[in-house]
């Protein structure tokens, strides 16, 4: 067993703990300090093995730092720092408690050399979670949340099943990859567990559900840390899974299409986490010593870019209260920075040159086309049309300038948002665009030695190309792509209106059941009964009663004849006993 | 706010963009096919990316069109419904 090894996850837990109790002149710096500590912590962090503690009959290894764990431990450290700069004003202990034990669950899972720990700071994730949806406090959010919590609590379960069955099999509880090449269903169902915190359809409908409800400091938390957890956990468990390929294909297309139709700007963004995190998927499958970079590196990427978007949508939610295109549109006028900052997130998720997307989504493609899958190359590609279609360009365009759509009362509400998020979105901003040039400052954080070169002219030309192409689309269908006051229903349809059947089924049918029983068991049942216990009320008062009345009177009129044969005379009484043992003995004898 | 006036200054001479974007795309076709400038030797993947210049502005042009209106009949097929669908 290993000496104290500091955990970063303790720092956040216990800097949460004590966060009531801060002075208010001192909260905000406070708020920055452990955040900043936590990344120092992360930072400085030597790879091994650390934190071991035996528990019961297992071995619970709290800090496996590696190459793999390292990169994804860095990034979720620095959203932390950059997420709570972004939320500084907000003046509920509860949110940031809320937000700050979320991420130490993920870096939790991260470092996790042992299913136990991993489950254990999986749940914390997803308790923790919710809260950054319930915080708003809408009639919707709670119920956003409950659906949250309960499709966790079940995605929870197939983990906790699957990794039972698998670590009794085995014999050990250590988290190393699967056996790919003949998997169990106790890997598929530990599968099925980490898919669902990707958010791989069909088990993905909580994702758009929950994170439009968050609060709009809370979305930023939400939209980086389960499905980049989960993406770490396929890594580690089920690199080279074929599986994954198609799965991640699909995904990146469904969230793409979904944004088409979506008019809620930061549910739009929210489909295309899916989209994303499909790249990330396709990645973990393809399985190759660059596939795998590229799903960490997009992972890495993709924090900041979609924390920038969340950042520059929750911006536009916090200043004015909407965030429906139908309901915004022209205000560049009024928030100028906040449009360049989300503009600059913008083009790093579409991959655009110099900005973060364009180094690592391109890895992942260039593995699919090497693995000669040419199909999921050009699918992925794409995916990319549709990225930079709605989030390059949709998202910004009917927002800040398209018909100007807002009521006078949300016009005069929009303003620049506070300082602390302004400089979050401008060092969000910044890293996009650093990462964007200086990729070695990536490729050297990741897994597997890195022979890759973004900037060939190939790939610059066939990048502008789709992208530059893609805006002319854009603004030839720009009629068809005008924003409209509707929801769009997705798988989530089955358990919201099939809670509405279970409600009908108990309200109705099974309500009526009861109804008939009772008054069968009235008419039927209860008379009869109250008859039978009346006889057996007559029956234990004639028989019983008297029975036991009888007997004890025999008893004593029994013991009255007696005593009154029995007058005292010894002599008398000798005299019958041995004439009885006579007349017995000679009974005996002659016999 | 001078970046307000930058925006300004860009939505009243857009003709002038648009006319300068649509050089610069024009640019990027022709680049595309001068093979001193852009090496597809060992990168292409099919025959159609090799010898098809500006075949990524087709791909991006189709492939943005057909999303969107594929999109957009899946979406009218019963997917997009009144906000207050859920709504008791």
């Amino acid at each position: 067993m290993s000496d104290f090894w500091l955990h970063p996850a303790l720092i956040l837990v216990l800097g949460a703990v004590l966060l009531p109790w801060v002075p208010e002149r001192l909260k905000k710096a406070y708020l920055l300090l452990i955040p900043v500590l936590t990344f120092l912590r992360v930072w400085a962090m030597p790879h091994g093995t650390f934190g071991q503690v035996r528990f019961l009959e297992w071995v619970l290894v709290f800090g496996r730092v590696d190459a793999l764990s390292a990169v994804f431990g860095y990034i979720m450290a620095l959203m932390c720092v950059l997420g709570t700069l972004y939320g500084l004003q907000v003046r509920e202990d509860g949110q940031q408690i809320a937000s700050w034990t979320y991420v130490a669950g993920s870096l939790g899972v991260i470092y996790a050399g042992d299913f136990v720990t991993l489950f254990l700071f999986w749940e914390l994730m997803a308790f923790s979670s919710v809260f950054l949806v319930w915080y708003r406090r809408r009639p919707e959010s709670l119920a956003a949340g409950f659906r949250y919590l309960l499709v966790h609590v079940a995605g929870g379960l197939l983990l906790l099943a699957g990794l039972v069955l698998h670590c009794q099999a085995r014999g050990s509880w250590a988290f190393e990859a699967f056996d790919l090449s003949h998997p169990t269903p106790a890997a598929y169902l530990v599968l099925a567990g980490f898919l669902l915190n990707a958010a791989v359809p069909p088990l993905h409908a909580w994702l758009p559900d929950a994170y439009a409800e968050g609060t709009f400091n809370g979305a930023v938390f939400l939209c980086a840390f389960t499905t980049k957890t989960a993406v770490y956990a396929l890594c580690r468990g089920f690199a080279g899974l074929g599986l994954l390929v198609p799965l991640g294909v699909i995904m990146a297309l469904y969230g793409v299409v979904y944004a088409v139709l979506e008019n809620d700007c930061r549910r739009l963004l929210a489909y295309h986490i899916i989209s994303q995190v499909g790249y990330m998927v396709a990645g973990v499958g393809l399985g190759t010593a660059l596939a795998i970079n590229g799903a960490c590196a997009h992972a890495f990427a993709h924090i900041l870019y979609k924390g920038l978007l969340f950042m520059g949508c929750g911006a536009v939610l916090h200043m004015t209260g909407r965030s429906k295109f139908t309901e915004l549109g022209g205000l560049y006028r009024k928030m100028p920075w906040t449009f360049v900052f989300t503009l600059v997130g913008g083009l790093s998720i579409s991959a655009f040159p110099l900005f973060s997307g364009f180094v690592s989504k391109a890895m992942i493609v260039q593995a699919g086309f090497e693995q000669h899958r040419l199909w999921a190359g050009y699918l992925l590609n794409l995916a990319s049309v549709g990225t930079f279609l709605h989030t390059g360009l949709k998202v910004p365009y009917f927002i800040w300038f398209g018909k100007r759509q807002a009521t006078e009362e949300t016009w005069q509400r929009a303003a620049e948002p506070p300082w602390n998020m302004n400089l979050a979105m401008a060092l969000t901003a910044v890293l996009c665009v650093f990462i964007g040039c200086h990729p070695q400052f990536l490729y050297r954080m990741l897994p597997h030695a890195v022979n890759y070169q973004p900037y060939t002219a190939y790939h610059v030309s066939e990048t502008l190309q789709i992208l530059l192409f893609t805006a002319v689309g854009f603004f030839l269908l720009i009629r068809k792509l005008e924003p409209e006051a509707t929801i769009s229903l997705d798988l989530d349809w089955f358990y919201r209106k099939g809670a509405r059947v279970f409600l009908w089924l108990a309200r109705r049918p099974v309500q009526w059941i009861d109804t008939q029983l009772g008054e069968a068991y009235r008419l039927a049942g209860l008379g009869p009964l109250l008859r039978s216990a009346r006889a057996i009320g007559v029956f234990d008062h004639r028989v019983i009663d008297g029975l036991v009345d009888g007997l004890a009177g025999m008893f004593r009129r029994t013991g009255d004849r007696l005593r009154h044969v029995q007058r005292g005379a010894v002599q008398e009484s000798l005299t019958l006993a041995l004439a009885l043992a006579a007349v017995i003995l000679g009974f005996l004898f002659l016999r | 706010m001078r970046l307000l006036r930058f925006i300004e200054f860009l939505r009243r001479h857009l003709k002038t963009v648009v006319r300068l974007c649509l050089v610069l795309l024009a640019a990027l076709v022709v680049i595309d096919a001068i093979p001193a400038l852009v090496d597809k030797h060992d990168k292409v993947h099919t025959w159609a990316e090799a010898h098809l210049p500006g075949f990524w502005s087709l791909f991006g042009v189709v492939g943005c069109v057909l999303l969107i209106l594929l999109s957009k009949a899946f979406g009218r097929a019963g997917i997009m419904q009144r906000e207050d669908y859920y709504d008791e």
